[in-house]
């Protein structure tokens, strides 16, 4: 028997996934509290008692986690040209499993670059110009963040042609740089790896360690990804497929948490209306989005600001007061629904997430009048013909109708001009394990797949 | 190598001779960036600061280039790319009408050279090199 464990750790709780290799199946999960404030492992071996009452295995060949406590990966995305490489940027973070705080553009200000040293950013990302293209501002915004005294990270994703002078300003203001690819080299093409796998690699040597979290490292093999990034690899896999066992094709995948709502689409997202052009940035075809102010907990109070006061006013005249529930899931984000009524008002709220959060993921499209007839720009991805959406997060897993909130990423006729799915199948992953099949897939690839197809289900 | 952003402004979609203006402009050694059909001025000049353009190059073949065009020169300005040597060229108006005053016209909203219909590539790239100081 080949065992694997898998581990979350995440800011609330420790997950353990454990997968027999033999059987390509889950053997087995359990969850603890996080504790990441006194030591990591004693949450992490709480859970692993748990995990050993329920299925009697101590003995596991390899020990892999994932991490997202402590905040997660926090980022600052600086780019040139708002539309240009500051979304660029900020694509990057965000497929890199980072969460980004701070967004500047065109030359920063020494008050910006305090606000950087001053917030608990994690890492930077200096990016601006194509290749060849300007020069000027990445320089000058570098030498900002030097004069700084910035301590944390800076990778440089700018401008390939001033790579040696960015180097220059890196060691003579002694700043931990990293150079590498440039995220837009030639104008509106996005082109994330480099920059991510850097990323990826600060995130996992340093601020895994200086988050304590790395103390883990003594027990297990190996802190391997930031949560999300292990979760949009196995939607990646899950989608394409491996070998012989096929993918599920495109798919959204949609992650309604306590604090955020990250939205994971893999589609090519191409024009699938005539007379359709395509406008701004290049799309990933693994796009994820995260929204800080949407969540069922901490992040609750976010849903209602987002609602106007009509919209709370009608929930009222159902009998709901959204705000004071809100106000009272953030104060408590430990609460766990009993009342058909706290059920319900979950249930709402999940499904306002899913909307919301989805509208800001999914492209649109304006209709254009020209002597020629009528045209279309789309910006962002075309959704429409996904053939999955998949739920996952506690408010989706408990829920008695989760096909209800997941409903809600459909097209609908108040929403015209989003390019919403049309008629995809609802799956749930009910066991929580996409993180996990994520960490699994770095090795296994061919058995992640198949427990996934299997586990996920068709609701 | 210089960049020059081309484009073909408003909701215009002829890219026919876009994709001969970007031909012409590659092989006579310049870094084209193209900003492609149904752009608007933001798009020109958004990509130019990104690339560090000396030139934008404004084509608008169905008669609206004149409403399409106004106020880039300020936008340019107010961008910090104000001393960019803007053209125009294509069927910028409407009807027939005489080239001089067109010509005018868009040289008091700041663009540095206007061209008139059926003008080739080709015959100004003398122009273009010399404009760019070379």
């Amino acid at each position: 028997m080949t065992n694997y464990l898998l581990v979350d750790i995440g800011s609330t709780f420790t997950k353990l996934t454990a997968v027999s290799l033999d059987k390509a199946d889950i053997i087995g999960t359990a969850q603890h509290p996080t504790t990441v404030e006194t030591d990591v492992r004693i949450g992490y071996e709480k859970a692993l008692e748990i995990l050993a009452k329920r299925t009697g295995i101590t003995e596991f060949k390899k020990i892999y986690a994932c991490s997202s406590a402590a905040g997660g990966l926090k980022m600052a995305a600086i780019g040139l040209v708002e539309e240009l490489t500051v979304e660029a940027a900020k694509r990057v973070c965000l497929g890199a499993g980072g969460r980004v705080d701070l967004v500047f553009s065109h030359k920063i200000t020494r008050k910006e670059a305090q606000r950087i040293k001053n917030g608990k950013t994690d890492i930077v990302l200096l990016a601006g110009g194509t290749d060849g293209g300007n020069s000027e501002v990445v320089l000058h915004n570098a030498r900002i963040l030097g004069e700084a005294g910035l301590e944390i990270p800076v990778v440089y994703a700018g401008n390939k042609s001033c790579q040696d002078e960015i180097a220059a300003i890196f060691k003579e203001y002694r700043l931990n740089g990293w150079i590498c690819d440039n995220v837009m080299p030639r104008l509106n093409q996005l082109r994330i790896e480099s920059a991510r796998d850097v990323i990826k690699n600060i995130f996992l040597n340093n601020i895994v360690a200086a988050k304590g979290i790395k103390r883990i490292e003594e027990e297990i093999d190996g802190v391997l990804l930031p949560t999300p990034g292990a979760v949009l690899r196995a939607a990646e896999l899950l989608s394409k497929g491996y070998l012989h066992e096929s993918g599920l094709g495109e798919l959204v995948l949609l992650d309604i948490g306590g604090a955020t709502t990250d939205v994971y689409s893999i589609a090519s997202g191409n024009p699938k209306t005539p007379n359709a052009f395509q406008r701004g940035l290049e799309e990933p075809f693994a796009k994820r989005t995260v929204e800080g102010d949407l969540g069922m907990r901490i992040s609750a109070p976010g849903i209602v600001q987002s609602l106007g006061e009509e919209a709370l006013e009608r929930f009222r005249e159902e009998g709901i007061d959204l705000a004071k529930e809100a106000e009272l899931r953030a104060k408590n984000p430990g609460m766990v629904p009993k009342t058909d009524g706290e059920k319900a008002v979950d249930q709402l709220l999940g499904s306002l997430c899913a909307d919301i959060a989805f509208s800001r993921h999914v492209g649109y499209m304006e209709t254009i009048y020209t002597p020629l007839g009528v045209m279309y720009y789309q910006s962002g991805k075309d959704l429409t013909e996904v053939n999955c959406v998949i739920g996952t997060g506690g408010v989706l897993i408990s829920s008695e109708n989760p096909k209800g909130i997941l409903s809600k990423v459909l097209a609908r006729p108040d929403k015209p001009q989003e390019l919403r799915p049309t008629h995809p199948e609802f799956l749930l992953d009910a066991d929580y394990i996409f993180s996990a099949m994520g960490l699994l897939s770095i090795e296994h690839p061919e058995i992640a797949i198949r427990i996934m197809k299997r586990r996920i289900e068709k609701i | 190598m210089k960049s020059i952003v081309i484009g073909v402004i408003g909701a215009d979609v002829h890219a026919v001779g876009n994709k001969i203006i970007e031909y012409t402009l590659t092989k006579a050694g310049y870094n084209v960036v193209n900003v492609g059909v149904l752009s608007s001025q933001e798009d020109f000049i958004n990509a130019a600061i990104e690339t560090d353009a000396k030139m934008i190059l404004v084509s608008s073949l169905y008669g609206h280039g004149e409403i399409d065009c106004r106020g880039m020169r300020e936008k340019c300005l107010e961008a910090g790319i104000g001393d960019i040597i803007l053209y125009a060229g294509g069927n910028l108006v409407v009807g027939k009408q005489d080239f001089a005053s067109v010509e005018k016209r868009f040289k008091e909203m700041g663009f540095d050279r206007v061209f008139p219909p059926g003008t080739t590539i080709e015959s100004v790239l003398d122009i273009i090199k010399a404009d760019l100081g070379e």
